[in-house]
Parts: structure tokens; sequence; C-alpha cells
């Protein structure tokens, strides 16, 4: 028993000296780059920019200016507005969805992993059902029931999540809830609620938290879908996926409408995905191997 | 294997049935009374209420959902009050295309991801390894309707190889069908190629260890059968798993790529019955959909326990 500990010991004292070498210069290209479209979406309103939703007939699909750094879209309203306002669309959406997702998910999967018995079938059960559904098919059917909002789309875009993240949340704790720091709390009389938020929730909290970054990168992907089919937050508004879906009426004529957008929501994901990605490795032993 | 059909199928049911609730209740619960929808605003309360009385509204919502169970059971899934077509002939006539286009994506996707695998495996670490890795890390953040437009752009407007919208049936000209379902099916194929590719590759690099494949290798058969045969075979439940997790994941691409290449299926019925407000079609396509996709799961299921007995068994 004493041996085990003590491998296990070195093994967590080894392992991260050697990791946090390889973050590597993509790793913090992809922070800057979620930092600066984070403080550019945070600042829309002080930044000296033209109004998002001003049209100027006369100014349709102009060329980048020093006016309209940009252009403008078919309606001649000013690009770069439009992208930043639509950042804060889609950044919303985006980190407010995951946050439902990994709160209620969380919590009903560490207390599933922890309790196990019929709650666990029980929370388990649900989410099958849950999981049912294509998360697309399952979206565009409660927006289209309960109408174009905001709100409505950040909830329903959170609610299908949470079986995600509670198989998470249930998996690390099952592993957990064996070791024998958690044993040692139980012996010394420690309450559930105690061992739950005190012991397990430190140790749960960086593999949701990676998980988190990587929900971030798919909810921006689902919203910027719904949003292309129109079926999103309703107009003037703009988000990236309205962006594009209007810039793809005028592709033979003006490209750039589409793919400025495009390749902002793509580096978005991408740095999302990336830093996601490596804070999972970091977090999952099996995968340290690869 | 009959006990393990038999567990599964007690499981299955409570499913559906949860399903057809939740469908049921996403249409019945939310705001907007279906009365109002085909009546329009101008309607008076006298007109609503007699609507509602003959569409059995006005029953308790636990009848509402019997009967409506019942019909469903019976094969009946309504009627679309905007066009007067059941939803039986709807999905009927759409099914085909949106299946059509999820069997060519996924024959694609797999065309490109198993050999890029192989490749990767073989010279695992090498510099096209890592780009290949690289890519298609790259590609798992591009949406499908980025790569939609993208491949429009290159193909139909800038190339003009490949129309970017249309269809006709493969009835009258297969050809002229197949051209229609490259690009939508290629945009697909593009966001299922690096997962199939990712989880392969790292199969691959163990099975590559094996001691049957250096048994292979010394008694001097070919490079291209051991990869494709050999080593390949361990691997074939990774692929139907995968196969198997993304067939969400396509139905949703499906229903976007169907929508901008003006695709007849079953995702365009969905977004159209969307736009209209036709809602006995949507509840119709969304039960189908979800009903459909619960038992794609349950045959991927009984895929994997005919290939591996250790599940049919148990001891997984």
């Amino acid at each position: 028993m004493a041996t085990l500990e003590l491998s296990l010991n070195e093994d967590v004292a080894v392992t991260p000296v050697r990791r946090v070498r390889r973050l590597g210069p993509l790793f913090w290209a992809a922070v800057t780059w979620t930092v600066f479209i984070l403080a550019a979406a945070a600042f829309a309103g002080v930044l000296p920019l033209p109004s998002p939703t001003d049209m100027d007939m006369l100014e349709r699909r102009m060329p980048m200016s020093g006016l309209h750094w940009l252009g403008t879209d078919g309606l001649g309203r000013d690009e770069l507005a439009r992208l930043i306002h639509g950042a804060r669309i889609s950044l919303t959406v985006g980190l407010c969805a995951p946050v439902i997702g990994v709160t209620i998910g969380g919590a009903l999967g560490m207390l599933a992993g922890y309790f196990r018995g019929r709650f666990e079938s029980l929370v388990v059960g649900s989410m099958d059902v849950l999981l049912a559904f294509p998360p697309l098919i399952l979206a565009l059917a409660v927006t289209a029931y309960l109408g174009q909002s905001l709100f409505n789309l950040t909830c329903i875009l959170g609610v299908l999540g949470i079986p995600a993240f509670m198989r998470v949340a249930r998996a690390a704790t099952l592993t957990l809830a064996r070791r024998e720091f958690v044993i040692a709390a139980e012996a010394l009389g420690a309450t559930h609620a105690r061992i739950l938020l005190r012991e397990l929730l430190p140790n749960v909290f960086l593999p949701l938290l990676a998980f988190f970054l990587l929900g971030v990168a798919v909810t921006i992907v689902v919203e910027g879908a719904l949003s292309f089919l129109g079926l999103g937050v309703p107009p003037p508004i703009s988000s990236w996926g309205s962006m594009i879906g209007e810039g793809r009426e005028s592709l033979e004529v003006a490209p750039r409408l589409a793919f400025i957008p495009a390749i902002t929501m793509f580096l978005t994901v991408l740095s999302f995905n990336l830093v996601g990605d490596t804070l999972r490795a970091l977090t999952d032993p099996r995968q340290g191997a690869l | 294997m009959l006990g393990f059909v038999a567990r599964r199928l007690v499981y299955l049911l409570p499913v559906l049935i949860a399903v057809s609730l939740l469908t049921f209740l996403i249409a019945s619960l939310l705001p907007g009374d279906l009365a109002y929808v085909i009546l329009g605003d101008q309607a008076t309360p006298e007109k609503v209420e007699a609507l509602r009385h003959d569409m059995g509204l006005d029953q308790p919502i636990w009848w509402r959902y019997l009967s409506w169970l019942g019909h469903v059971l019976e094969g009946d899934f309504g009627r679309s009050f905007r066009t007067g077509q059941t939803v039986w002939q709807a999905v009927a006539e759409r099914l085909p295309v949106s299946f059509e286009l999820m069997l060519l994506a996924e024959i694609v996707g797999i065309a490109i991801g198993v050999p890029v695998a192989i490749a990767c495996a073989v010279r695992s670490g090498s510099a096209f390894d890592r780009f290949m890795t690289g890519s298609a890390f790259g590609m798992l953040s591009v949406p499908t309707f980025l790569s939609a437009i993208l491949l429009i752009y290159l193909f139909a407007v800038e190339l003009r190889w490949l129309p970017a919208t249309g269809y006709v049936p493969f009835e009258e000209d297969p050809a002229g069908n197949l051209r229609f379902f490259v690009l939508p099916a290629l945009t697909l194929a593009l966001a299922e190629w690096p997962g199939i590719m990712r989880v392969l590759r790292s199969d691959m690099i163990a099975t590559l260890q094996e001691d049957y494949i250096a048994l292979a290798k010394a008694k001097g058969l070919k490079a291209s059968r051991i990869l494709f045969v050999h080593a390949l075979k361990p691997s074939s439940l990774t692929l139907i798993t995968i196969t198997g997790i993304n067939i969400g994941r396509l139905i949703g691409g499906a229903v976007i790529v169907e929508t901008i290449f003006a695709l007849p299926g079953l995702g365009r019925l969905l977004v159209g019955a969307i736009y209209t407000r036709d809602l006995i079609i949507l509840q119709g396509v969304v039960l189908f959909v979800a009903g459909g996709f619960v038992l794609m799961n349950f045959i991927v299921d009984m895929l994997y326990a005919v290939l591996d007995p250790r599940i049919r068994h148990g001891h997984a």
C-alpha cells in the first residue's frame, strides 16, 4: 500500500513539469486571439465604431476604406461594426449556454457518481432521452415553438449541453470517489456535502473546465448554424452566423462579406478548441501517453 | 446473443416512449396555440374555440397525448394544414434524398479518413503525420455551413464545374443526380473524416505494435495487405463506434447542407415547416427523426455485440 502511494506521488510530481513546456506558441496564440475577441465584444459600445444597424443605400457593398475598414454589406451597413457587435451575440450565447450546461450537468454528474444507485440510473436514463434527439434537430424544434430570442437560444443550447457535462463529471467522480483521500474524509466523519464540495469538486473542476471550453466552441458553431438558417437571434441584430448567411447571397459579387465573418468564427472556434484540448490533455492522464 | 438483444429491447422501449412524450410536450406546452396558428391573428375567439374543440385541443393533456400516440402507432402522424399532405407522405418522399446524402457523405468520409489514418500511423511522428493530424484538428473547427460556402465559392462560382443548388431524382438521370450530390456530400464528408482519422490513427499505432503484425511481416506479406486487412480488422469496431457517435451530427449537418444546396430531403422539410409554422409536419418530422436516430443507435449496439463477444456476454 505504501509503495503504491509513493509511486503515485512521483507521477504527480514529475508529469506537470514535462507538460508545461508543451503548451507552445500555438496555445498562446489561441489565448491571445480569444482575449482579443472577448475584449472587442465587451467594449463594442465604447469603441469608435459606426452603428451596426444604420443602413446607407448609396454605399452598398463598398470596398475596404479608411471610413469603413472592412467595407459595407449589402444594405450599406459597416461590416467591422457588425462583426464586433456580432461577436457579442455569438460569444454571449457561446459562453452563457455552457455555463448552464456545466452547472446543472456537473452537479447531476457529481451527485450521480457519488451516490450511485437509483438516483444514478434516473439521471443517466433521463440524459439518454435527451441524447435520443440529434442536437441540432431539438434546437431547431424548440426555437421554432418558443420563438427566437437571445434568452431562449441560450437556454436551449444550455440544456442541450447538460448530458455531455453530466457524463464528464460522473466519470471523474466515479474514479475519484474510491480514492484514499475521499475514504479518509469519510472515516473522519465528513458529511456528504463536505466531501462533494471540498474533496471532489476541486478535482472534478479542471476536467470540467477543459470540457467547458470545448463546449463553448461547439455552442458557437450551433448558434452560427441556427443564425445562418435565419432561426437564431432575430434581425437587425447581427451574429456571425447571420452575417455569413447574408454574405452567401452576394458570393459572386462580394465574397468577402461571407468570408470575413467566416474566418473570424473559424479562428475563434479553433482557439477555444485548442485551449480546451490542451487543458484536457493536461488533466486526462490517459491521453498523456499519446 | 438473444438475451443481449432482449435486454437492449427492454431498454429501448422506455426511451422511445419518453422521446414521443418529449416531442409531444414541446409541441403542446409551449406558447403559440395551434388553433391560432391555423386561423391567423385576426381570428375571432369563437372561431378559435370551435376549432380547438374540433381538434380536441380542449381535452386534458394526458388524453391528447394518448390519442396522439394511438394514431402514431397506427401509422397516422397527422396531416399538414398548409399543404394537405400527410406527414407520412412527406417523409416517405424526402427520406431517400437524405439517406443518399448521408450514405455518400459517410463513404467519402471513410474514403478520406481511413487511408490518411493508416498513412499517419505507419509514419507516426513524421512531418506528414503532424501535418495531417494538425489539419484534422483544424477541420474539426470548421462548421458545416462554412465549408459549404467555401466549396460553393470554389467549384460553383469561380471554377463553374458543379451546380451550387438543385436536384434531379436518381431514376430520371443517375449521372445528373450524382452531380448534384458531389458538393453536398463533400461538405458533410469534410466534417466526418477528421473524427474517423483521429480515432483510427491512435488505434492503428497500437495495433501495428502487436506480435501478429510482426509475424505477418516476417511471413513476407505485402505491406498493403498487412495494413488494409490485418491491421484494419481489429479497428472495425472503432470505425462502427465513430460512425454511431457521428450519426447525430451527420443528421444535423444534413439539415444545414440540404437547406444550402436546396436538396429536397428531410432536413429541408423540417426547416421549411419551421419557416411556415407548419407545426404538424414539424412535430411529425422531429418524432420520425428522433425515433430513427434511437433505432440506428440500437442497430449500432447490436453490431458491436455481433463483432465483439465480450460485449454480448457483459464483460466489457
